[in-house]
């Protein structure tokens, strides 16, 4: 029996019944990864340890939990305890962490089985996954084309059907948009719901740990598992979370959804256009408000992201200097030398890049002109989202400008051009806001995103949406053929 | 010409927390390298800091017994710099706003009181400690010390000569150690210092470009390395040169200061607010109860050893300079009544023991048990002081008790009227020329009469019988 794009719920039901043990569930996850090795959406497998944990799980009489004997994929900056993470930079190629993130140990208590790390943009630096160390990821839906980023090989994975759910971060957009390009479902939820203990910092202030799955309603149930306060992360938020699948099938009659005035979508794609229009009326037909609000500041939220991530960048990358772990280049003449070298061998183009930029905005004589500047329009922008909120229960965009790209064809020449991927998707980190992308369709036969975005701490109002939406459409049903692969 | 000098001082005090500020590892000084050392200490990818609330409370004991302003709100930042023994390649500190703002300490000087203003004091964490010498070839980094907390005081330039600032640290040492704040330990770095020194000519209202002597750690070193600093200066001034801002390191073994290397200090720390940690909130209520336990400082305590033991000021003003002195003493107090003969003890005998080897009482062998025994046997007239002086150079030595060392060299003091006068019966009898000149007139053979008895009994006659006795049988 085939387990290719299995949601949770219908690999629950197997196991439940008996139609496959977790073991067997397991070799067949391995089998479909390594035929679809091509997509090169793994960077490490956990193959023997997830085979030795499911037949433990097999020996249990009855599952106590939804994700029981359930494989999962990790974005592969997830520390994992024995199991190579390496960020997908060669400056971690041989590192071996001895913890496990928070998130990842969560998942894992209630049964689910890691059965490897996915590949991912350098230090979650991108939105094609093609700055990794470890190479290109393809979209499972065209051959040579970006599945998006920089939880790439997460979305690819899920979006083959190799797993039916994959963890990710978000820091601008790095679950939504490659979720939008892979035509699956991934949530970023409120900054401090999930604890970043463990998870390779990128922007501190600004990332977010959450699940890409194949529907609303298996992202609610990782959501479940991941969420939750933690000692060791001062940012958790200390609060309690209900469960999301309690609320996920309310009828969203009278929900009040807001269009962002400020978001011009007359310059994009017709059918990009076109899809949102569809979905704004499927919104109607059941029961929803459309209301035009007004984010004034929101235009600002690109380059108040592009100081203030780069800016925590700098700092967070400063301890791959060589010294304690990771890349040490050889042959070096004093420490400078050290650091010189094996952070110049060690990280990659992009990663650089953002250094620099970082560092720069934090230079005496230029940190009021940008990083504060930032972090006040940070404020407003927060504002905005705050006021706006008082009239709408939620916001809907285009996840992202377009869809899936071509490999190399987009920023080569122009950073600047794939910065704009995450238009859409910045603002809500820069909020602090939770946010999801459900698949609503194609454009030019590939997958197209729609965002919706939560106000603080509800997420449920956005699973929910999602999920009538889910379950009065059916392109989050929609596969690809897989036949290039 | 005349030159006055100008010098502000930071202090670096380890608090004594049982862990250190950002994770739970232990802060016990002297493990073996890199055993004191979490995940968080060692700066892996994906940890977070985590806050240790007893430092911000040892902080604030200190920001309230100098009178300042408690922030109790606490906002951290990065200061950000590459070092092999700084693990995140930032340290986390506070920059804009620090947990004690202002506040005065006060100094002996020669013309008397002299109040210091503090600006400020602030939470850190320290970094580890590279070790250049023990391995051929390749530094070493021992990351025990690393995150352990620090409260950086930093005083205005107020100081005004080596003297004062001396004096200053010494202030300074007295109340974080009275105020359990810090082990005040400079020989293993837990109290060290930066002198920002600078000379003008007296009158010149512009202060003069000033240097930085880093990383002091003794009161000897900070009178010397001052002296050297403002001598150095002066002359480079007179010789009409200028005196260069720059950070400089104090050489004890060739007595001079000298520049850093030019890389080491060139920094732009890039400062910027921590993103990884809350803004951490003191509440009223534990404010309060900081409030509610202060410990007992050294002026108070003062005026106590005066009031309940009956000690001379003097003698209560030395006792109460040093924590550790007038915890022993106290401790003592629990053990014997003689209070004066205790303090005078401590004060002297003791005191000059301690000063020659230049180590503090709770490191040597001597407990305030057997300091107590010892007070008692003198007071109880079981030896004599004197005896009582050579018994304690021998619980000094190896930390006998008293009594066991009385026991096993029979130096129990000699009071038995019948035996003592048996021995001056023989003295007479044995010196009667001496007697003769004694009774002609020659009262100083007095001493000689007493000496001999003394003699004869090892010296554990009871002077005072002896004096008795001796004076009634020369009478006859």
């Amino acid at each position: 029996m085939s387990i290719q794009f299995k949601t949770i719920r219908e690999l629950r039901e197997m196991l439940d019944k008996k139609a496959i043990s977790s073991e067997e569930l397991t070799n067949e996850t391995h089998k479909l990864a390594e035929n679809l090795k091509d997509l090169n959406c793994f960077v490490t497998m956990n193959k023997d340890a997830s085979i030795e944990k499911s037949k433990i799980i097999d020996q249990a009489d009855k599952a106590d939990s939804v994700l029981s004997g359930i494989p999962l994929a990790q974005k592969d900056l997830f520390c994992t305890e024995g199991l190579r993470t390496t960020c997908s930079s060669k400056i971690l190629s041989n590192f071996i962490p001895p913890y496990t993130a928070t998130a990842v140990k969560k998942l894992e208590s209630a049964g689910s089985i890691t059965i490897g790390k996915t590949n991912m943009d350098e230090f979650a630096m991108g939105s094609s996954n093609e700055t990794s160390y470890f190479g290109n990821v393809h979209n499972p839906w065209k051959k040579g084309y970006v599945p998006g980023g920089s939880s790439g090989g997460s979305a690819a994975a899920v979006a083959a059907g190799i797993v039916p759910a994959a963890t990710g971060t978000d820091t601008g957009g790095s679950i939504r948009q490659p979720a939008a390009h892979c035509g699956i479902t991934g949530i970023k939820p409120t900054y401090g719901r999930v604890s970043r203990w463990g998870m390779i910092a990128f922007a501190s202030s600004l990332d977010q740990a959450g699940p890409l799955a194949r529907s609303a309603e298996d992202c609610a149930i990782l959501l479940n598992e991941m969420s939750g306060h933690d000692s060791k992360d001062t940012t958790s938020l200390d609060i309690e979370c209900t469960d999301l699948l309690d609320t996920i099938n309310q009828p969203i009659k009278g929900l009040k959804i807001g269009i962002v005035k400020e978001f011009d979508l007359g310059d994009l794609d017709s059918e990009v256009q076109n899809r949102f229009e569809d979905s704004k009326k499927l919104y109607e037909t059941l029961g929803a408000e459309f209301i035009e609000i007004s984010l004034p500041n929101i235009s600002a939220s690109v380059p108040t992201y592009y100081s203030i991530a780069p800016a925590e960048c700098s700092s967070n990358l400063s301890r791959f200097d060589g010294v304690r772990f990771g890349h040490r280049a050889e042959n070096t003449e004093d420490l400078n030398d050290l650091y010189i070298k094996s952070r110049s061998e060690g990280f990659g183009d992009e990663v650089k890049r953002r250094i620099l930029i970082g560092t720069y905005a934090l230079s005496a004589g230029y940190y009021d002109a940008y990083y504060k500047k930032a972090q006040q329009v940070r404020r407003l922008i927060k504002n905005d989202f705050e006021s706006a909120f008082k009239s709408v229960d939620l916001m809907m965009t285009p996840t992202s400008p377009g869809t899936a790209f071509a490999f190399g064809s987009k920023g080569a020449q122009n950073p600047i051009e794939l910065y704009l991927e995450d238009l859409f998707t910045i603002s809500s980190n820069l909020a602090g806001l939770p946010a999801i992308s459900i698949p609503h369709g194609k454009v030019n036969s590939l997958p197209a995103g729609l965002q919706l975005i939560g106000n603080f701490l509800r997420e449920d109002q956005i699973l929910n949406a999602a999920h009538i939406f889910q379950k009065n459409s059916e392109f989050h049903l929609d596969k690809p053929s897989m036949e290039e692969f | 010409m005349a030159w006055e000098t100008v010098i502000g001082i930071e202090t670096h005090v380890q608090l004594s927390t049982k862990t250190k500020l950002f994770s739970r590892a232990s802060t016990e000084f002297g493990k073996s390298p890199n055993t004191n050392v979490n995940l968080i200490d060692c700066g892996l990818p994906g940890v977070l800091p985590s806050v240790n609330k007893e430092a911000f409370y040892k902080a604030i004991r200190f920001g309230l017994a100098v009178g300042a302003q408690i922030n109790q709100m606490s906002i951290f930042d990065r200061k950000n710099y590459f070092y092999a023994d700084l693990p995140k390649g930032y340290q986390i500190t506070q920059m804009d706003v620090p947990i004690v703002l202002g506040g005065t300490i006060d100094i002996e000087t020669d013309k008397g009181i002299k109040t210091i203003n503090i600006t400020r004091a602030h939470l850190e964490e320290d970094a580890g400690k590279s070790i250049h010498d023990q391995f051929d070839g390749y530094s070493a980094i021992d990351l025990n010390r690393a995150g352990t907390p620090l409260l950086e005081i930093v005083s205005e330039p107020e100081i005004s000569n080596a003297k004062e600032a001396v004096a200053y640290m010494k202030a300074m040492h007295q109340l974080v150690t009275y105020l359990d704040v810090s082990d005040g330990n400079m020989s293993q770095g837990s109290l060290r210092c930066d002198a920002n020194v600078s000379v003008r000519k007296i009158g010149d209202p512009e202060l003069g470009t000033r240097t930085e002597i880093k990383n002091i750690n003794s009161f000897r070193f900070v009178e010397k390395a001052i002296n050297f600093e403002v001598k150095r200066q002066i002359k480079q001034l007179e010789n009409g040169e200028v005196v260069t801002q720059e950070t400089r390191l104090y050489d004890s073994v060739k007595d001079e200061t000298r520049p850093m290397r030019s890389k080491e200090f060139a920094n732009d720390y890039r400062y910027f607010p921590e993103p990884d940690l809350l803004p951490v909130v003191i509440s009223d209520k534990e404010m309060q109860d900081i409030k509610d336990n202060f410990p007992e400082l050294a002026e108070e305590k003062e005026k106590r050893y005066t009031k309940d033991f009956g000690l001379s000021e003097y003698d209560a003003q030395i006792l109460a300079s040093s924590k550790i002195m007038a915890d022993f003493f106290e401790q003592s107090t629990k053990e014997t009544k003689n209070y004066a003969l205790l303090a005078n003890w401590l004060i002297g005998e003791i005191g000059a023991f301690l000063n020659k080897d230049a180590i503090e009482i709770n490191q040597s062998k001597l407990t305030p048990s057997n300091l107590a025994m010892l007070i008692n046997r003198i007071d109880d007239q079981t030896i004599s002081g004197k005896i009582g002086k050579s018994i304690f150079e021998e619980m000094y030595a190896s930390g006998a008790s008293p009594d066991k060392i009385i026991e096993s060299q029979g130096l129990q003091q000699i009071s038995d009227d019948g035996e003592i006068e048996k021995i001056i019966n023989s003295v007479i009898q044995e010196n009667p020329d001496q007697v003769t000149a004694y009774l002609a007139g020659k009262d100083k053979l007095f001493g000689f009469f007493v000496g001999q008895v003394m003699k004869l009994t090892q010296g554990k006659a009871n002077p005072q019988t002896v004096n008795t006795i001796l004076k009634e049988r020369l009478k006859e």
